[in-house]
């Protein structure tokens, strides 16, 4: 958050004045309060938990709020093989995620199809939602998930508060209609 | 131990060669293993035989092949009926060749109950049509998928974009 100016209290009876960009702080917001929705199908799943357990502790950056409903979340975090007949679940729950919104494609398996390479298997999901942040590995290790999240932070850092409207970005998801 | 299933397995092909005679198409021994392929008019006689008679209680699973370009079998489809007798410890693979023509099979879903989705993933993935199995619908794939994906003819990259969402409602509503 870039802080423009400050302004100490004179006693320690008054309160101090930060001044700041109302962009900022709503990307300060976001960016250090990702409520993640994990999509765990395969062994990606089980590194997740790693990673929101103590050890990694996903909680550093603000992310450890896992959320099982679309409503309450604003991260789908896609670990595992996503196949044809589940690909319209998928699709469905980033639908019903409330804007902001966003996608890390955990795994080979959800970023390319892995070694399911058949009729089977959806060969990318980036074929169904559109997708912030790839990681690859078989399954990755949960430093590559901070990684990501941190990469993805960075992104939100970058991005206009209202990316959302970007037309392409809508192209990509009309692409997959459902229903 | 060997020996014992494998005399246990003779006895049984002796009484089935007794019993169907020429129906009793071929029969097989390896790795302990008892594989005896039967026509297909008598598959339902035998199945119903090995059930009632011979003990044979659990059906462990009901596998399709497609022997597409392969000269030494029959028929381009077979189904395999996995068949466990848990009183003896018997196990034995029926095999019955099924023409590309006549996909008809009749089920035994009123033998065993793990028939059912057995018959079902066999008649999706390679288009058996088990003549009076209850609900024979898709199992493992999408509803709206079209065609058998283990037939040696389907495209192994012929994924299949499905619209709408399932669930498995019914087939968590059917009666135990």
């Amino acid at each position: 958050m870039g802080i423009d100016q400050t302004i100490l209290p004179a006693t320690k009876d008054e309160a101090g004045i930060v001044t700041t960009r109302l962009d900022e702080i709503v990307r300060w917001g976001r960016k250090n309060s990702l409520w993640p929705l994990p999509f765990g199908t395969a062994c990606c799943a089980i590194e997740f938990m790693g990673v929101v357990s103590s050890k990694f502790d996903i909680s550093r950056f603000g992310a450890e709020l896992v959320r099982f409903s679309p409503r309450q979340a604003d991260l789908v975090l896609v670990a595992g093989t996503i196949n044809y007949k589940l690909a319209p679940c998928l699709k469905r729950i980033y639908d019903q995620l409330a804007e902001p919104k966003y996608v890390i494609s955990m795994g080979a398996c959800a970023c390319s199809g892995g070694f399911y390479d058949n009729y089977a298997t959806v060969q990318g999901i980036d074929q169904i939602i559109p997708v912030d942040v790839f990681i690859p590995g078989c399954p990755p290790r949960p430093e590559a998930i901070l990684h990501a999240v941190m990469k993805l932070q960075e992104r939100i850092d970058r991005e206009p508060v209202a990316r959302r409207a970007q037309p392409r970005r809508h192209e990509v998801v009309d692409k997959f209609t459902d229903n | 131990m060997a020996t014992q299933e494998r005399a246990r397995h003779d006895a049984l092909v002796a009484e089935l060669k007794q019993r169907f005679g020429a129906r009793v198409l071929d029969v097989d021994f390896a790795f302990d293993d008892c594989t005896i392929t039967v026509d297909k008019a008598a598959i339902r006689d035998v199945l119903v035989y090995l059930h009632n008679d011979r003990g044979f209680d659990f059906l462990m699973d009901v596998a399709g092949l497609d022997c597409m370009n392969l000269p030494s079998f029959r028929e381009r489809f077979e189904v395999s009926y996995m068949l466990y007798a848990s009183k003896s410890d018997t196990r034995v693979r029926i095999d019955v060749p099924v023409s590309e023509l006549d996909m008809d099979v009749p089920t035994v879903t009123d033998l065993w109950k793990s028939a059912n989705w057995g018959e079902r993933e066999a008649f999706e993935m390679f288009g058996f049509n088990f003549v009076g199995h209850p609900c024979l619908k898709r199992l493992l794939t999408h509803h709206e998928f079209v065609g058998h994906p283990l037939r040696k003819d389907y495209p192994l990259m012929g994924g299949q974009w499905c619209s709408s969402t399932s669930d498995m409602t019914e087939e968590l509503n059917e009666p135990r």
